[in-house]
């Protein structure tokens, strides 16, 4: 402990420190999302029903209401469907940690099997868009066309997510989150339910088919990356104007200073 | 004019010396002393910078070869890898290429060409002997060219230049004619039915869930001569809300279908796609210059630098139960122009 101690004003404490901090909350992190995953299950029982009930009553009621019939200071829940909590919780978005424009994702806050529990309650509630199935996530299939899929993200989402799916920001503080590591589910699911102040697009709209090219595209061109090299964040003028201001008048000027100074 | 003398050369360059009566003119200071470079006093610097040099043009040399090695030996294999790599190799080598010559021209003007100071002593502005030239010039062109003596020559000449402007005109006419009614009207007409973009299938009204929001083209514009002329007019945002939200002003009340509701897409500013809809909030966001027009108040501007609310297609359904428009837009999309009016 000693040695430890006397060390702490090394320069590469903090760097060490913030290192190790990294790394554990990192381990837990995959552990904890392992565990989740381990535990997915598919069917649904009358027992799943009553155990959301109870944790729906002591999670989320207060601002849903007893029976999910909404207060002032959340909605209804009658009729949203699985699709709908999963996505919430199973994101983080909820339960909310303040209001504010818009709910913000954190780490989530319930087991998988919590969240399948609750899903089951709110849909046993009122007919709604269920949790879409792997085949419709699995976008391995022959007759999936990412190309397509592309064309219709840029017609129905590009708008709000940005053309290269980077997200961008909306009125009043609110704004279109990224689409980068969002799981194919959690992206199906936002698409089926509109959470929020995102519009639906029912399978009426964008068809399932539709929406599995959709995920494909995202999947792509999130593994590609981009093909000009560094994308400073896909966000177009703002990040990329930051950069020559910076970088390159920065360059220009170093030049000119040389270029006037005299030789030694 | 008094305040002028204070600056003037006299008094600037004048100064009283204390404990002297007399007044006395400062010396022109002139250049500071030349003082040699390190080049120019020691032979071994000399040959330093003079390698120095060598190697900045050698760095060029490498450049154009690493464009080349980057242009003919990476092997294009439909993969973004490859065309990122080759990307950057032809990118690095031509910036190489031209910073070598360029950087190593300046090192060699800087360290060993000659660096003495000159001074170039100012000319007279307008020597009158420069002027009485020019005006010779001019009279001997006239006197020579005799213009004044052959009409002939001095009217034909003047016919042909007043001629030769006219189809410079009839050219730039080309670039009309003027738009006309033709941004008045869009493909929109009585019973048009309304289809998804990019697919051109028809919708439903039971398709459109509350909440919804659909991108809208007119039936047969896929199929249309001028696609593109067409649809940047004539593209719409469908969407559903609830029908208590929506407060139609007077004569506009069935220009929606059950909280169904219809509106360009075109900006009223300066044309942007204004397509990004907030269901809970029914705003809907300009991204270029963030006007935002709400939908409860049939796309009234509520924030941002556009002037007018977005025009709303009048809508309703036919026997099969698809939403068909029931006229055109009345009024023209998008921004304002001078015939608008």
């Amino acid at each position: 402990m000693k040695a430890l101690s006397q060390r702490r004003r090394h320069p590469l404490a903090a760097i060490a420190l913030l290192l190790m901090g990294l790394l554990l909350t990192g381990g837990i992190y995959a552990v904890a999302s392992n565990a989740n995953e381990a535990k997915a299950q598919t069917s649904v029982s009358a027992s799943d029903i009553e155990e959301g009930e109870k944790l729906f009553v002591a999670n989320c009621a207060t601002c849903h209401g007893m029976g999910a019939a909404g207060t002032e200071d959340g909605p209804s829940l009658i009729g949203v469907g699985a699709a709908s909590v999963d996505f919430q919780v199973g994101t983080g978005r909820m339960p909310l940690q303040m209001q504010g424009p818009q709910a913000l994702q954190k780490p989530v806050q319930f087991t998988e099997e919590q969240i399948q529990q609750m899903a089951a309650y709110v849909a046993s509630l009122g007919a709604g868009p269920a949790i879409p199935s792997e085949e419709l996530l699995d976008t391995s299939g022959e007759e999936v066309d990412p190309a397509a899929g592309g064309e219709l993200f840029r017609v129905n989402c590009a708008m709000c997510h940005n053309a290269a799916a980077a997200g961008g920001a909306l009125t009043r503080g609110k704004f279109a989150p990224t689409l980068e590591g969002v799981t194919e589910k959690h992206i199906y699911e936002a698409m089926v339910t509109g959470p929020q102040n995102m519009p639906v697009f029912s399978d009426a709209n964008i068809t399932p088919e539709d929406k599995q090219d959709i995920i494909a595209f995202l999947k792509i061109i999130e593994e590609q990356g981009s093909p000009g090299g560094a994308d400073l964040g896909s966000l177009g003028p703002v990040s990329e104007g930051l950069f020559i201001w910076v970088a390159g008048l920065g360059v220009i000027i170093a030049f000119t200073v040389w270029l006037t100074s005299r030789s030694s | 004019m008094a305040d002028h003398s204070h600056g003037s050369p006299e008094n600037a360059v004048t100064v009283a010396k204390p404990g002297q009566g007399s007044v006395q003119k400062f010396q022109d200071p002139g250049l500071p002393p030349h003082r040699p470079r390190l080049a120019d006093t020691d032979p071994r610097a000399e040959k330093r910078a003079e390698r120095q040099v060598g190697v900045l043009f050698l760095i060029s040399i490498l450049g154009t070869l690493l464009f080349f090695f980057g242009y003919f030996f990476i092997p294009l294999d439909q993969t973004i890898g490859t065309l990122r790599l080759q990307n950057l190799l032809l990118g690095l080598g031509t910036a190489f290429a031209m910073l070598g010559i360029g950087v190593g021209i300046v090192h060699w003007a800087k360290t060993l060409m000659p660096d003495h100071e000159i001074a170039e002593d100012r000319h007279e502005i307008r020597p009158e002997a420069d002027r009485a030239d020019a005006e010779k010039i001019v009279g001997d062109i006239l006197e020579e060219s005799g213009i004044k003596r052959r009409p002939l020559i001095r009217n034909t000449l003047l016919g042909a230049g007043v001629l030769a402007i006219f189809p410079a005109i009839a050219i730039f006419r080309d670039l009309g004619p003027l738009p006309g009614d033709v941004l008045r009207q869009t493909m929109w007409d009585e019973g048009v039915r309304l289809t998804r973009d990019p697919s051109g299938t028809p919708i439903k009204a039971s398709d459109v869930t509350i909440g919804s929001a659909f991108h809208v083209i007119p039936e047969g514009l896929n199929e249309s001569e001028h696609k593109l002329e067409e649809k940047a007019k004539a593209v719409v945002l469908l969407m559903r809300l609830n029908p208590e939200s929506l407060n139609p002003s007077p004569g506009r009340e069935d220009w929606g279908y059950d909280g169904i509701v219809a509106y360009s897409k075109i900006c009223t500013h300066v044309g942007c796609p204004v397509a990004l809809y907030e269901q809970q909030t029914h705003h809907l966001l300009c991204p270029c210059h963030q006007s935002t027009f709400d939908l409860t108040q049939e796309c009234k501007v509520i924030f941002g630098p556009a002037a007018r609310p977005l025009p709303q297609l009048p809508i309703s359904v036919d026997e099969e139960g698809y939403l068909v428009a029931t006229s055109d837009f009345q009024e023209p999309v998008g921004p304002s122009y001078w015939e608008r009016g």
